[in-house]
């Protein structure tokens, strides 16, 4: 019996010292914060993603408390919440232009070269690995879903042709697919940047068609009838700026015999529906 | 007691079975001039070549088209008289299009390699010597091509001890170094007491595997004929993967290559046998690296043979020469274990290409994969003594941060592991795909 109360004695007595402890760690190590980062840590969609370019959720919460960015920054958000936040806040909201990836390739399978047939672990990385997957293109997509399963919010699916599709409302241009793709295929760019080159093969004319329907044989016309300055040949491949010149109008695209150049008005590849993918393996 | 448990080796490796009966007594041929060779400017380490023709230039066999790119970098000799018919990017043997200059050869020519005065390399000091090798657009034939003069280039404060010359093809299939070993053994030893004279070596040691005893004779018949007397042949039990340079330094001396290091800090330089007659022939032919031993077998291939084909020459054509059958389903360039298996038959052979493998259906079946039983095989044939499975899974998990603390960037890549493995876990694939991401993570895209 009195080992019992000695030992609950001991407990109840270390128990009192480390709590006084912790007490007094309360009052001299108190670390003041915000009060308000809480609040604005619920507020914000907690994905973590890193579209806004911060370490996740909170780090962007601690920019805004600080005033360093504005809520718009927060490309995930649905418009009324960046408004709630702004006015939580009592800060100006921000303009914030969408953005979205972009895939700089549309040869599927039925437009590009196909001269091996690729076994094995059902990565693009590891395709790639072994003589550069199946794909006569040694530059355009492998088809193997790495960016789709890389997609924190399910915004990518693989059409019939074996190409990711981004969707622009689901898109919240976190960048996740820009890293995962091998072949940088992938670009942020501002939803109303409508021309798009839809290839990245530094081949010219006849070698260029070969390998790929649609692919850029550099033949510089979409250069020529665009507004001056806008679109500049480099690499055998046209270079979109929309900073250096414009506007931008669809008839640079009309005269492009390969159809390498798009006129993107939303989502890409438009005319391909969501087919479940067919004859791949994925693990 | 067999080749098997005989001999001198390293710990841990596998022992696949060695197919080498196809090849291994077929004497050398030639492979006839075809119409088009194509010589990428990448085809070693290091820089690419700047060429020094330009479409439309006539060559002659020998002559030299492209200039290093810088230190790790090779001269580039045309294989064979003719035309440039365009300098422009072709399919290389990984895939990619590589910018290669294209040589239409000329069908009237006798393609006769004339042969002049030896080099006083003797009397040439190292760095002169070292720019003669690199002049011969010699690179490491086991694979990785290398430039071979790199290797010579002694940093401040080593030296040269012990000249390591790599006889053991381990590699299952091929057999062009056990053939240059049996019929051009006096070329072998002439390039390897070469190099152990002018670097200064004390002893050169030449490992050949037990299942080439014909080339072990061979080599001791010429040694004792010429009184090398600092060079030995040290046979070696059969093992994979013993052609690692590393793991045949562990199996000659017993002694280990640090992790990270390289065999010049335990003051030994390796190179392969190929490289070793390349040598003996620009020093005593002045004849440039234009041609190299390829092996040719695979039970697609109708007369399996070891060819002597010029660098460059369409994969295609070797494998017409050697009768490619219809049933053929992959060819992998270099060996079985490490080779690269080849999306187009379109591409040209390279410097450092050692064999064509074509396999049928039975040889590229690709058995239903299982889940890691922890057996632990793997541990077991790995001789860098990493943890296979562990890295697989971490690789399929994309942990990267985690694979580089599990020593990822050791491995080798030689297979033994994959090979092994009951479930079929295709780790090696596993390990070079996240060796490419963690690459990738470490170089910033631009």
């Amino acid at each position: 019996m009195t080992t019992m109360l000695i030992a609950t004695a001991i407990m109840a007595g270390l128990g009192i010292v480390f709590g006084l402890g912790l007490a007094i760690a309360n009052i001299y190590l108190r670390v003041e914060e915000d009060p308000r980062l809480d609040i604005l840590e619920e507020m914000l969609p907690g994905t973590n993603c890193g579209a806004c370019g911060e370490a996740g959720c909170r780090a962007f919460a601690e920019t805004l408390v600080s005033g360093v960015k504005q809520p718009s920054g927060c490309t995930v958000s649905s418009e009324e919440n960046i408004v709630d936040i702004a006015s939580f806040l009592g800060v100006d909201a921000g303009k914030q232009e969408k953005r979205v990836a972009r895939l700089h390739c549309a040869g599927g399978i039925a437009q590009a070269q196909q001269i091996a047939e690729y076994e094995g672990y059902g990565n693009c990385r590891a395709a790639h690995l072994v003589g550069g997957g199946g794909k006569g293109c040694s530059w355009g997509c492998l088809g193997l879903a790495d960016c789709e399963k890389a997609c924190t919010f399910d915004a990518i699916y693989m059409n019939g042709e074996r190409l990711p599709v981004v969707i622009p409302d689901l898109c919240t241009a976190c960048g996740d697919c820009v890293e995962a793709c091998p072949r940088d295929l992938f670009e942020i760019l501002p939803i109303s940047q409508a021309l798009l080159v839809q290839c990245k093969a530094p081949l010219e004319g006849d070698e260029a068609r070969a390998v790929c329907d649609v692919a850029c044989d550099a033949c510089g016309r979409c250069a020529q009838d665009a507004a001056p300055g806008l679109i500049t040949m480099v690499n055998n491949l046209p270079v979109v700026d929309y900073a250096a010149g414009g506007p931008a109008h669809p008839k640079a695209t009309h005269r492009c015999p390969t159809g390498a150049i798009q006129w993107v008005d939303g989502q890409q590849f438009e005319k391909s529906k969501p087919v479940p993918m067919t004859g791949v393996h994925l693990d | 007691m067999s080749v098997y448990t005989l001999g001198k080796t390293f710990r841990h490796g596998v022992h696949p079975r060695e197919h080498k009966e196809q090849t291994e007594h077929v004497a050398v041929e030639r492979m006839p001039f075809v119409q088009r060779y194509t010589l990428p400017l990448r085809q070693h380490l290091g820089a690419p070549c700047q060429p020094v023709v330009k479409a439309g230039d006539q060559v002659i066999r020998g002559q030299v088209v492209a200039n290093p790119g810088g230190f790790v970098s090779m001269m580039l000799h045309s294989p064979v008289t003719g035309q440039i018919s365009a300098i422009a990017p072709r399919r290389f043997p990984n895939g990619e299009m590589v910018e290669s200059i294209e040589i239409d050869a000329d069908p009237y020519a006798t393609q006769q390699f004339s042969s002049l005065p030896p080099i006083e390399w003797e009397e040439l000091p190292l760095d002169e010597f070292i720019k003669h090798v690199q002049k011969a657009g010699l690179v490491g034939m086991g694979g990785a091509a290398f430039p071979t003069h790199v290797k010579y280039k002694l940093p401040e404060g080593k030296r040269c001890q012990r000249l390591v010359v790599n006889g053991c093809e381990c590699e299952p299939y091929l057999t062009c170094d056990h053939r240059l070993m049996v019929e051009d053994a006096a070329l072998v030893v002439r390039g390897t007491h070469i190099i152990a004279k002018k670097l200064g070596a004390d002893s050169a040691t030449i490992g050949v595997e037990m299942n080439k005893p014909d080339a072990v004779i061979a080599l001791n018949e010429v040694i004792r004929q010429g009184e090398y007397e600092n060079i030995s042949v040290v046979p070696l039990r059969v093992k994979y993967p013993q052609g690692a340079e590393k793991m045949l330094i562990k199996a000659l001396f017993d002694e280990e290559v640090p992790a990270g290091k390289l065999p010049l800090d335990l003051n030994i330089v390796v190179n392969n046998v190929g490289t070793m007659a390349g040598i003996a022939e620009y020093f005593d032919l002045q004849k440039p690296f234009v041609e190299r031993l390829v092996t040719v077998a695979g039970p697609g291939v109708e007369r399996p043979s070891n060819l002597m084909v010029p660098i460059g020459t369409p994969v295609r054509d070797i494998l017409q020469h050697c009768g490619l059958s219809r049933e053929t389903r992959q060819v992998v360039m270099g060996g079985p274990m490490m080779g690269q298996p080849l999306a187009s038959l379109d591409v040209p052979m390279l410097k450092g290409t050692s064999g064509l493998l074509a396999f049928t259906e039975e040889g590229v079946q690709h058995p239903t994969e299982y889940a890691c039983v922890r057996c632990g095989q793997c541990l077991e044939a790995c001789h860098s003594f990493l943890n296979p499975s562990r890295l697989a899974r971490l690789a399929r998990a994309e942990r990267w941060d985690e694979l580089e603390d599990n020593f990822l960037m050791d491995c080798v890549e030689c297979g033994a592991c994959t090979y092994t493995c009951p479930s079929n876990v295709p780790i090696v694939h596993l390990i070079r795909a996240a060796k490419m991401a963690l690459r990738e993570q470490k170089a910033p895209k631009s």
